[in-house]
């Protein structure tokens, strides 16, 4: 026997968990313990993720009607500028991986923490710094400059606090590159000798790639905001041109960052889909290596297509045709990837529980998202949709459509095993549908208004337009009820769900083999005999604990 | 590192051994990879830098010609030598703690900070040179006239922000005749060469302090007896903190200051 556990019967409520383990505020803001950092990291990217999610909803109020709705033109710049920096650095770059990530990956190398546990802590508390100092430009002068702060606007006329809010995220860079720091050390390091590169879940591969970019890009991302600091404070002359600057350099540095950045974004929804898959079809993933590889391969390739968001920029016509044909190709590991997940639920035993069905909303989602990348990667039809709503049409289906409903098949999924009790199925259903409605009413039409012109950040509109923007909006508000009532469903479990087994699901995963929830160790040993990750034959259904187990080992 | 004592083991727990690591060793290599990747995303970070002086030199070479002639040459040599001799002492302080000789990791690791704070010192000095000549990053640039007699350029008769010279050049020589002066003119966008001088020594003495406080923890661990041959990563990784930042320096001083 390779662990020690207490069974897996019992009340989560009682047996020592590393819930109870000690108590006491203190215990939870100086815990070393990867899985509290996680449950705090979820706290507050869900909190960033609602404030975003606020002024989505206002801006969207806004666009009802051509003209002033509930705001004059100054104060809709700022919606749209704060939807997007507050959903992009507070919420959506750490989400997945801080998250859900610090509390799955060391249990599932069935190790007891990981490689940099006060790393950790620091980076939750500067991700909290950098909250901190967007927050407070928010309440002394709201930024306008588009959450891509171009130059020279944001270096020299806006009148808003970019520095504060620029420096938050700037803080907030630091807290992404120590978790990709952790990560990268502890699956390199950490692993059990039989987990060799190949035998781990296909999570932590999505994981280590996120992990890549986010400590070889971010620093780039940091000093081009340092950049834009030194110029708006002291006007160095690096981006404005009456200073003898290049306002297309700050685009190309930004950029650098900024597309990895979405892949970082997208990665980790990714790893996450490969698990829910295999669990909810009953079947081993299909073309686990093409997986795997392709999660490396577009962490490598996503550095080098920068260029796509400036063809319209003044770059010469040979760059923006190497950047558009590279762009093409960073689209075939994501296309592999869908078709292997296809595979996998084909002639699968398919589970319709709520993590699956927000897998399966993402992977139908995130391939119209992705089809239409290649619109925009097209540089003769860029041109015509640069900068309309087709381009906000194409990030909101990969970045919602994808990333959000990967992460709500996250949350759903690894729930049970972080609070040791079932969430409600059949609310759980509904927030599926509510979002996955909501979110198509509100972003379909965004792809023909685009087509047909509507340019982005617009406060004014043509009449013409007004019906898409109509539909659409009532569709955020749908989209925006879907959402509450998934973290209401969760909130609810967390306190007062039904006890859950220690593997509800009936998955290969080490996380799934102790008990729910964890230990403060995770295991007592590291776990010396090998497992299968996506084999699902030898698990044995025990209707008493409505969980699976597998003969021979303690859980 | 915290100290752990869990059943499992069949002795006390090594101090400053994790306890998610298997042993010292273990934790040594973890680190060893974690110090590493840190540096990697630290070059990327001087990158954007790096980048902004090439390009911003690659288009007007001239500016930086004319800039680099306000450095002194001789400070900017003397910090280098400092800083190489604070990697050597860096260096030896990890072969001091391999060795166990606890005396001597104190004084590699004092003389390393001592060193930096040399360093910190000369760049104080040079700093506060350039403030007094009014050679500014960006907006403030405003060279004094005396600035520019000693790089040997004109002094202009309206300064750079608009201001009358207060001492104009003097354009007799002996004997009463006047002399054309054929010094070069101050460059209208000279503030370009100090804006990039500025952000890159400055984002470099922000490493070199970050450097220092991170130094002088480390000494009072040494001091206070954490270190020996089995648990030294914090001097090593350190240390290899420290080669970067030296690095960094190896090629500002010639970019900055040498440029012919």
């Amino acid at each position: 026997m390779s662990t020690l556990a207490t069974p897996s019967s019992g009340d989560a409520g009682h047996q020592e968990n590393y819930l109870n383990h000690s108590s006491g505020i203190m215990n939870w803001l100086i815990t070393l313990d990867h899985k509290r950092i996680g449950v705090m990291y979820t706290i507050g990217t869900s909190l960033a993720l609602l404030l975003g999610g606020v002024f989505a909803l206002a801006l969207r109020t806004e666009l009802l009607t051509p003209g002033k709705t509930i705001m004059d033109h100054d104060t809709y710049n700022q919606m749209f500028t704060l939807h997007g920096a507050v959903m992009v650095f507070l919420f959506i770059i750490p989400s997945i991986p801080a998250a859900l990530g610090n509390f799955v990956l060391p249990i599932m190398l069935g190790q007891k923490d990981v490689a940099f546990p006060r790393l950790n802590l620091a980076s939750f508390y500067i991700w909290v710094a950098g909250a901190a100092f967007m927050l407070y430009s928010l309440f002394v002068s709201p930024i306008d400059t588009g959450w891509t702060f171009y130059t020279p606007y944001s270096s020299g006329h806006s009148q808003t606090a970019v520095i504060s809010a620029v420096t938050g995220v700037f803080i907030l860079g630091f807290s992404s590159i120590f978790t990709g720091l952790n990560f990268i050390v502890t699956i390199q390091k950490m692993r059990p000798a039989w987990m060799t590169w190949f035998k781990m879940p296909l999570f932590l591969w999505g994981l280590y790639a996120t992990s890549l970019i986010q400590v070889l890009a971010t620093p780039v991302l940091a000093i081009t905001l340092l950049l834009l600091i030194c110029e708006r404070a002291f006007g160095v002359g690096i981006f404005d041109p009456t200073l003898g600057g290049d306002p297309v350099l700050f685009q190309h540095f930004f950029w650098f960052y900024s597309h990895p950045a979405v892949y970082i974004m997208v990665l980790p929804a990714m790893g996450v889909i490969s698990e829910v898959v295999s669990v909810f079809s009953r079947k081993h993933i299909f073309g686990y290596k093409f997986i795997a590889f392709s999660s490396i391969a577009i962490a490598l390739l996503g550095f080098l297509v920068w260029g796509h968001h400036m063809f319209t920029s003044g770059q010469s016509a040979m760059a923006s045709v190497i950047f558009s044909a590279i762009t093409f190709t960073v689209g075939i590991p994501s296309a592999i990837k869908v078709f292997n997940w296809l595979a996998t639920m084909y002639k699968g035993s398919i589970r319709l529980d709520t993590p699956m069905l927000y897998a399966m909303s993402f992977i139908f989602l995130f391939t119209v998202g992705g089809l239409t990348g290649l619109f925009l990667g097209s540089l003769s039809v860029d041109l015509h949709l640069h900068d309309t709503y087709f381009v906000v049409a194409h990030f909101h289906y990969v970045m919602v459509g994808g990333t959000i409903n990967a992460l709500f098949a996250a949350l759903f999924f690894w729930w049970p095993k972080m609070f040791g009790r079932m969430y409600n199925e059949a609310m759980g259903r509904v927030s599926a549908l509510l979002v996955f409605l909501g979110f198509n009413l509100t972003f379909f039409p965004q792809f023909i208004m685009g087509a047909r012109g509507m340019p982005r950040r617009y406060y004014n509109y043509l009449p013409e337009f007004q019906s898409f923007h109509v539909a659409s909006t009532i569709g955020s508000y749908v989209l925006g009820i879907g959402i509450v009532v998934a973290f209401g469903v969760l909130t609810h479990a967390a306190f007062r769900g039904k006890i859950a087994p220690a593997n509800p699901w009936g998955a290969k995963t080490l996380e799934w083999l102790t008990q729910s929830p964890p230990t403060f160790h995770n295991y007592e040993e590291v776990p010396e005999e090998a497992v299968e990750a996506y084999d699902f034959d030898d698990l044995e259904y025990d209707p008493q604990t409505d969980g699976y187990t597998v003969p021979g080992r303690a859980i | 590192m915290s100290t752990a004592a869990h059943g499992g083991h069949d002795d006390h727990h090594a101090p400053f051994l994790a306890h998610h690591f298997e042993d010292h060793g273990h934790q040594f290599d973890s680190g060893k990879l974690g110090i590493w990747a840190f540096l990697g995303q630290e070059l990327l970070f001087f990158s954007g830098l790096f980048c902004a002086y090439v390009i911003y030199r690659g288009n007007h070479p001239e500016i930086f010609l004319q800039g680099s002639h306000f450095l002194d040459v001789k400070w900017g040599a003397v910090n280098t030598c400092v800083l190489i001799f604070s990697s050597l002492t860096a260096a030896w302080s990890v072969r001091c703690a391999q060795l166990n000789n606890q005396k001597g990791l104190i004084l590699t690791i004092a003389l390393t900070i001592a060193c930096a704070f040399g360093f910190m010192g000369i760049k104080y000095v040079e700093y506060s040179h350039k403030i007094h000549d009014g050679l500014l990053p960006g907006k403030y640039f405003n060279p004094s006239a005396q600035a520019l007699e000693k790089a040997g350029l004109k002094v202009p008769a309206v300064n750079i922000d608009g201001s009358i010279v207060a001492e104009p050049a003097p354009a007799a020589s002996e004997g009463g005749e006047v002399v054309q002066d054929t010094r070069e003119p101050v460059n209208r966008r000279l503030h370009i060469f100090f804006s990039v001088y500025f952000m890159m020594t400055g984002l470099h003495g922000i490493h070199v302090v970050a450097g220092i406080l991170v130094y002088l923890w480390l000494l009072k661990r040494a001091i206070r007896g954490d270190f020996n041959s089995d648990y030294y990563g914090p001097i090593d990784f350190t240390a290899l903190y420290w080669h970067l930042v030296d690095l960094v320096w190896i090629y500002l001083f010639p970019m900055l200051y040498l440029i012919h």
